[in-house]
């Protein structure tokens, strides 16, 4: 608390808005779940005040509280104060007023904000519409004219940096790639010059490269027009880059506020400094530190591309889609090769068709010496037990109507012939040889966390101790702290067993920690490979470059040089 | 690790809990658990009647006399005959109770019939795909666009030439609704199974080398049926409705060889005129119950599946002042429509 009264007296700026003790809560199947308990926070003018936390923490309640956007199954007291008015107590037609014009909301999804079906210019003047047509609308309180409305959606267009606004006014949200319409939803937000922007995860949803676009639009915001901004994020990396001042939340509760040099730097609650470890950085911990020469040249080349293509036939009158173009490369028994791209670059596609979910459509792709341009399904089928596959949700890649034990035994069940106490003994190794109890065995997916679940797909996915690993994303789902736990098993696993793996990920800081040799994939091509710290700290090409540029480092001083450093580059 | 300290957790709860009506009664609250309880007991009481039909009927379906004679014929509600009799001298009462079972053997034969087939043909339709896929939909969408009565009129004639016997009758009506009916399993069982083909556990499945035939019995059809007690419960309603046309158009089952509603229904409609409301009322108050009933209960489960429709029991939590003037009045129920206003 002392913390937060010194950083009071030294700012006297005026308050935006005041959290006071809030308390939300869940009516759930089985009964109450307190979602937030007794948070307190004000975010003052022309601040941006960073929420963080993982998930359950309580940081897009709280953020919905704001906007009283609960649903009706949320129960709420304590206070939220904007412009003095209590938002937990207003009637809906008073928060219907107050939304847009004091406080408006950016959501996660762009593509899902906006309205297929009405142009963005529409999209922008409804929130004109909505509140100055109704006459008490605060400020002028007339009927804004068709003519008006849409000079200031251009304007707000324009503001929001989205080039020649006159014209794109009138485009429907499709013609926007997705940092634009990421900027039409802030756009949306601006139309009424609200005094707080609510921004619920802004850039999670978008690639690194576009990331660091949206985070330098929104810094002009509260450097040009003293917007208030409230950002919830689980990247550090955005938190480093953006925010003045941190409130980090765990399970409900606000443990730690702070300036944020004085967070990153002195970290005093516990969970914060675990949070902090447990960010991967790149340049830090990286898998071929002081590698010189490709690793594990002399082995067997398990999979080997050249010139590999991969089309997507296009429906009727549309051309066809070329995922991946003309990428060669090998991978060696015993190495990790990262595969980095940013989404649309074709790397989840070379993955699934080294697995023999996709088609390869031309070039030559030979994975354990079989060829899989125009392979059939049968004579991969023998072959199939020497790989393994890790997915990217581990929620969804078990049946939920098998236990835990009976999806890690499929694998054995399927290719050998086992006896039931065998088998029995057997997932139990596995499960153990990733840390998870044996007992385990007998729960079904739902009663495991996300990491645990991760870990036991990890245990199917090595179950016939395959001679190649394919892990897709593996923990983009996670919570950074799992995501930690989970890599580190990876590595030990892997230096184990000496598997190859083929690791796929959106991540630089996550590809580096486990890979020896790192590919970069772009639209398809694959324009850079070579040893992974390499790569990450003198990158040759153009894209590469701006990749890393991009990627926001959890360190707020080193971004800050970061970035004006890379500000030419990413301008250009 | 820190997961070795977690306490075991329940394996799995109870059977009992885990029945879908009873799981659905459980968490059902308020105008939702009145519906379902309304639909349970309606439903209740026609299974009851058609399982216990010969305790509780005081004649035979086709009985028109006992040892003290023979019934007197549209004679109104009386000590002996409850609801009357009809203008064969049927008493009205009995026959009511055995129809019940008449629409009990229809629903079975009829469902366990489609389900099976149904089930069948969307997984393989919907797993497999290609050109499998596209013969199926086209013949489902073909007997979709059929008028079900027609098609039920048609198969009894093809099925038991007009006559009819109590089995011959029920098969006839539950092989037309059959036809009619296959299309609907067929439907929401491919939907899911296409849905579930792109799952990530099923893609797992495949990736571990596991053949289509293992894929589709261990992993599609387990998660792929989980709505078909709701279809079910609709079809069932549906299934009687059907049975009933046929029957009042003169298709059903003879009156001495089994009890059907929708028979008796027509046979009344000449008495309507003449001010005997006893033989068509009774009969035609059992469809309309016994079809409320499996629709509530159908409804209601549809419902309460949904997370998104079920209501849920709240406690409204209220801070004790401590916050005084600043804190307005603690909103148990603050905006109900507050998500549907501008977001």
């Amino acid at each position: 608390m002392s913390e937060q009264l010194d950083v009071r007296s030294s700012a006297p700026a005026e308050t935006v808005l005041d959290i006071d003790d809030l308390e939300v809560s869940f009516a759930t199947d089985t009964g109450e779940v307190r979602a937030v308990r007794g948070v307190s926070l004000d975010v003052r003018a022309g601040e941006v005040v960073a929420v963080v936390g993982e998930s359950g923490s309580g940081k897009t309640v709280t953020a919905k509280t704001i906007l009283g956007l609960l649903p009706e199954t949320a129960t709420s007291s304590g206070a939220v104060v904007i412009k003095g008015q209590n938002v937990v107590a207003l009637t809906p037609a008073k928060l219907r007023e107050l939304r847009g014009r004091d406080v408006a909301m950016v959501f996660q999804e762009p593509s899902t904000a906006l309205n297929p079906v009405f142009t963005v210019g529409w999209q922008i003047m409804e929130g004109l519409r909505a509140h100055r047509a109704r006459g008490g609308g605060g400020k002028g309180g007339r009927r804004v004219g068709r003519k008006e409305a849409r000079e200031r959606a251009v304007e707000a267009l324009r503001k929001v940096g989205i080039p020649d606004p006159e014209k794109r006014v009138d485009y429907y949200p499709h013609q926007f790639s997705g940092g634009q319409k990421q900027r039409v939803v802030i756009a949306a937000a601006l139309a009424l010059d609200p005094e707080l922007i609510v921004a619920d995860e802004p850039t999670t949803a978008l690639d690194v490269t576009v990331q660091a676009e949206i985070l330098e639009l929104l810094r002009d915001l509260r450097d040009l027009y003293g917007t208030s901004i409230v950002l919830i994020t689980h990247n550090m990396g955005v938190v480093a880059d953006l925010a003045d001042r941190v409130v980090v939340m765990y399970q409900g509760e606000v443990v730690e506020e702070a300036p944020v040099r004085t967070l990153f730097a002195e970290p005093r609650d516990d969970y914060t400094r675990r949070l902090l470890a447990a960010v991967p950085h790149l340049g830090r911990d990286s898998a071929s530190e002081g590698a010189t020469e490709r690793l594990h040249q002399g082995g067997e080349v398990l999979v080997e591309a050249k010139e590999l293509e991969i089309v997507y036939p296009g429906r009727l009158g549309s051309p066809a889609f070329r995922a991946v173009d003309g990428v060669s490369f090998t991978v060696s028994a015993g190495e990790v090769f990262g595969l980095v791209g940013e989404s649309g670059s074709g790397k989840t596609t070379i993955g699934r068709a080294i697995a023999g979910l996709n088609r390869a459509t031309g070039g030559s792709l030979s994975v354990l010496g079989h060829e899989m341009v125009g392979f059939s399904e049968r004579a991969f089928r023998p072959l199939r037990k020497d790989i393994g596959f890790v997915f990217q949700d581990p929620a969804a890649s078990f049946n939920p109507q098998l236990t835990i034990g009976e999806c890690v035994a499929e694998p054995l069940v399927v290719h050998l012939d086992l006896e039931p106490a065998q088998l029995r003994r057997r997932v139990g190794e596995l499960l153990e040889s990733v840390q998870l109890p044996a007992s385990y065995a007998s729960r079904y997916p739902h009663e495991l966390s996300g990491g645990q679940r991760q870990r036991a797909s990890l245990a199917r996915a090595l179950a016939l101790e395959p001679r190649l690993l394919i892990a897709d994303e593996p923990t983009s789902a996670l919570d950074v702290s799992v995501q930690a736990k989970v890599l580190e098993l990876f590595r030990e696993i892997q230096a184990e067993l000496g598997f190859a793996a083929l690791f796929i990920s959106h991540d630089l800081a996550v590809v580096d920690q486990l890979s020896h040799w790192v590919g970069v994939l772009y639209k398809g091509r694959l324009v850079e490979q070579g040893i992974g710290s390499r790569v990450m700290n003198a990158p040759q090409d153009e894209y590469t470059k701006r990749l890393i540029a991009s990627l926001p480092v959890p360190d707020p001083v080193e971004q800050a040089e970061r970035r004006k450093a890379h500000r030419a580059l990413l301008g250009g | 690790m820190a997961t070795q300290a977690v306490p075991q957790l329940e394996r799995r709860e109870p059977l009992w809990t885990r029945i879908p009506v009873l799981t659905h009664v459980r968490m059902s609250v308020g105008v939702q658990r009145v519906m379902l309880v309304v639909g349970l007991s309606l439903t209740g009481i026609f299974l009851v009647l058609a399982v216990f039909a010969p305790l509780m009927a005081p004649f035979g379906y086709s009985q028109i006399a006992d040892a003290s004679g023979g019934f007197p014929t549209q004679d109104p509600p009386s000590a002996k005959h409850l609801w009357g009799t009809t203008v064969g001298g049927f008493d009205v009462f009995s026959r009511v109770v055995w129809g019940a079972q008449t629409a009990v053997l229809v629903i079975v034969v009829a469902v366990a019939l489609s389900i099976f087939a149904g089930v069948a043909l969307g997984l393989a339709s919907g797993y497999i795909g290609g050109w499998l896929d596209r013969i199926l939909v086209v013949i489902a969408d073909a007997v979709y666009a059929f008028p079900s009565l027609l098609v039920a009129i048609v198969m009894s004639i093809v099925i038991s030439h007009g006559q009819s016997s109590l089995w011959g009758g029920i098969f006839a009506a539950a092989i037309s609704i059959t036809v009619v009916f296959i299309p609907q399993y067929f439907r929401v069982v491919r939907a899911e199974a296409i849905r579930l083909k792109a799952e990530p556990f099923v893609e797992s499945a495949k990736v571990i080398g596991a053949s289509s035939w293992r894929i589709m019995a261990r992993h599609i059809f387990r998660n792929a049926t989980r709505s078909i007690p709701l279809i079910f419960t609709l079809n069932a309603s549906e299934a009687i409705l059907t049975l009933a046309g046929l029957g009042f158009l003169g298709f059903g089952i003879e009156p001495t060889s089994a009890s059907e509603w929708g028979f008796d229904l027509n046979k009344a409609i000449s008495d309507v005129t003449a001010g005997i409301w006893w033989t068509g009322v009774f009969p035609g108050l059992a469809i309309v119950l016994t079809v409320l009933g499996l629709t509530l209960v159908g409804e209601s489960m549809n419902d309460l599946s949904d997370a998104k429709l079920r209501a849920r029991g709240r406690k409204r939590t209220t801070t004790a002042g401590a916050k005084g003037a600043r804190t307005a009045a603690p909103q148990g129920v603050s905006s109900p429509e507050s998500e549907g206003g501008k977001a």
